[in-house]
């Protein structure tokens, strides 16, 4: 299971970073999603898969889930939420005041920004 | 007390909270704001009075033994480089007073400021790896508003440039804290040391130390990894470049340094030899920027990245004399940067321009600005007497004994290059052709130039009470060069 999940995760950095090196402001932000999808996926798959009873406590069971890693994921979640919800709206406020999402345009030089 | 070593968080994070009710009284912002970072830098030095007699100060939050909660420890590196950044993030704000200014100041300026000295003095405190990824978002963050407030076109271009780079950084890094929990199974630093060496670090430690270096080089600039820096730093304001130049890159340098120094010590061969070029590969690629342009900060963000290079060369020596030296370096030129920001930002404000060719003459109307710079600029080259010499001295001295020959000699060498930088700047700006320029209100010059003054007398101090410091900084180096005492203090007996 892990190895299929390996995979996955190895399958999204790829498109991540794929998108990240596009022109199109909209592509990289979409890029950066895939990004944490599979940083936060890989944050499950290395604390291990096994465990069959999800971490809350209850009666005769004794094989959990490893708890830490879903923190920590939840953790990660909300930061990275956060963090793309305030590019996305600097990518709104670029566009407004520079006119263009493309990136090779968005280079000023000294003199004319 | 057992709790001191958590206030320099929760005080600025504390008064930010209190900041953002009221945003529009623009007084009323600056009064709670300094009076919070005063308090703050009251509270660390109590702080510093108590790791010097007591030792390392560690606290596990919530009572729970060591390795289960979150651990926060403060030893001497850390609660040096906390005052530091403290005192930056003080003056600082004293500087924004007549600088910012109203439009900037009545939308969450100073909540912003507080907020990132929060991340900042908790990433230097922190003794959980995870907790260190938080605090480095909570830095970010704060520094994303920051340096995109003002909204202007130069601010909005550069910082989506700057955001993205800190995105795919923080990914690597979760990525490397999974990689480094699925080996080793624990998140507290002391814990990660002792359950490295008992596997005896093999190769996948290895690689795992080379993916923090990526992480970290990304947040603190090393010779790759330093390419979205220059253009980023150049948009903000003259205030927030100064608390970014002085405080943000320090924080991924401390992080190389105490995951190098308390993680990865058993493989150094490879480790730390690549640390070592990186880090004489970093300076170099600094060097030339720094004398490449014609435009003040341009000038003073590159000696960042050659500041970064000096500093981890030491870190990467591993003796006893470097490593003290690499504490030294890094608490000057918190300093030193700071100082040499506020008072570029100074001449800015008289000229008009940041390009060094329509500048001129300044020395017949500002005499004090001149010299006080001129002071400044011998500190960061390290003219003996002042507060950039000992550190470089003993880096030297440590990479000598640790047989590099080739890379001390260019540091020697790079200082050349460093002053020839900044006197670069003296010459354009002070002597030659008297240029027209607009000369600033008593008021408005004193509010700009005061609290660069300050600085650069403590870094004055600084350098000329080093053998008053030697105490202290022996004390940090110590905790760096045996993890032991780190470990004991958070662990206990063992």
């Amino acid at each position: 299971m892990e190895i299929v999940m390996c995979f996955v995760i190895g399958f999204l950095f790829m498109a991540a970073v794929y998108l990240m090196l596009s022109k199109s402001l909209l592509r990289i932000i979409i890029g950066t999603g895939l990004l944490s999808h599979g940083a936060h996926l890989l944050i499950l798959t290395m604390g291990g898969l096994e465990g069959s009873a999800p971490p809350v406590v209850s009666h005769g069971v004794t094989d959990y889930a490893d708890p830490l890693p879903q923190a920590l994921i939840l953790t990660a979640i909300v930061i990275s939420f956060g963090v793309t919800a305030f590019f996305l709206v600097l990518a709104y406020r670029a566009y407004q005041e520079l006119g263009t999402d493309n990136m090779n345009l968005m280079r000023g030089t000294e003199d004319h920004d | 007390m057992i709790n001191l070593l958590l206030f320099p968080i929760l005080l600025p994070f504390f008064f930010a909270m209190i900041l953002m009710l009221f945003p529009k009284k623009i007084l009323a912002q600056r009064t709670v704001a300094s009076t919070a970072l005063v308090l703050t830098f009251g509270v660390t030095l109590v702080l510093l009075y108590k790791v010097k007699t007591n030792g390392i100060q560690a606290i596990t939050l919530g009572s729970w033994p060591a390795p289960f909660g979150i651990s926060m420890v403060s030893d001497m590196l850390s609660v040096l480089l906390v005052l530091s950044s403290t005192l930056i993030a003080l003056l600082v704000v004293w500087y924004s007073f007549s600088s910012i200014g109203k439009d900037r100041e009545s939308f969450f300026y100073y909540p912003g400021i507080l907020f990132m000295l929060t991340g900042v003095n908790g990433a230097f405190t922190t003794g959980d790896i995870f907790n260190m990824f938080v605090f480095f978002e909570v830095l970010l963050m704060s520094s994303y508003l920051l340096i995109v407030l003002g909204g202007e076109k130069g601010q909005l271009r550069e910082s989506i440039k700057y955001i993205l780079v800190n995105v795919i950084s923080s990914a690597l890094f979760v990525v490397t804290v999974a990689y480094l929990y699925s080996v080793i199974g624990t998140l507290n630093m002391a814990d990660i040391s002792v359950k490295i060496a008992q596997i005896d670090q093999p190769g996948i430690i290895t690689v795992i130390a080379v993916l923090f270096l990526l992480v970290f080089g990304l947040k603190g600039a090393i010779f790759p990894l330093y390419f979205w820096l220059p253009s980023s730093y150049a948009a903000p304001p003259i205030p927030v470049l100064a608390l970014f130049g002085a405080l943000l890159t320090k924080v991924g340098v401390y992080a190389i340094m105490r995951t190098y120094t308390l993680f990865f010590t058993l493989d150094q061969g490879f480790t730390h030899e690549m640390l070592m070029i990186l880090s004489i590969l970093t300076i170099i690629a600094g060097c030339i920027g720094a004398l490449a342009y014609f435009d003040v900060k341009k000038i003073i963000i590159y000696n960042i990245i050659i500041a970064v290079g000096v500093i981890l060369f030491g870190a990467s020596q591993m003796n006893e004399a470097a490593l003290m030296g690499s504490v030294f370096y890094l608490i000057h030129d918190i300093l030193i940067k700071g100082a040499l920001f506020l008072l570029i930002g100074v001449i800015i404000a008289i000229t008009g321009t940041s390009d060094l060719r329509k500048m001129g003459g300044l020395i017949k109307t500002y005499p004090m600005l001149g010299w006080t710079y001129l002071i400044a600029a011998f500190g960061l080259a390290g003219i003996p007497p002042l507060s950039g010499f000992i550190g470089k001295l003993l880096i030297v001295q440590g990479g000598f004994e640790a047989g590099n020959l080739w890379g001390s000699i260019l540091i020697l060498l790079s200082s050349l290059a460093v002053l020839l930088s900044v006197i670069r700047i003296f010459i354009y700006a002070f002597w030659g052709e008297t240029v027209e320029i607009k000369p600033l209100t008593r008021q408005h010059y004193r509010g700009l130039f005061m609290p660069a003054v300050i600085l650069v007398a403590i870094s004055v101090l600084y350098g000329v009470g080093s053998e008053w410091l030697v105490p202290y900084m022996s004390d940090a180096a110590s905790v760096l060069l045996e993890p032991a005492l780190y470990i004991k203090a958070v662990l206990g007996g063992a």
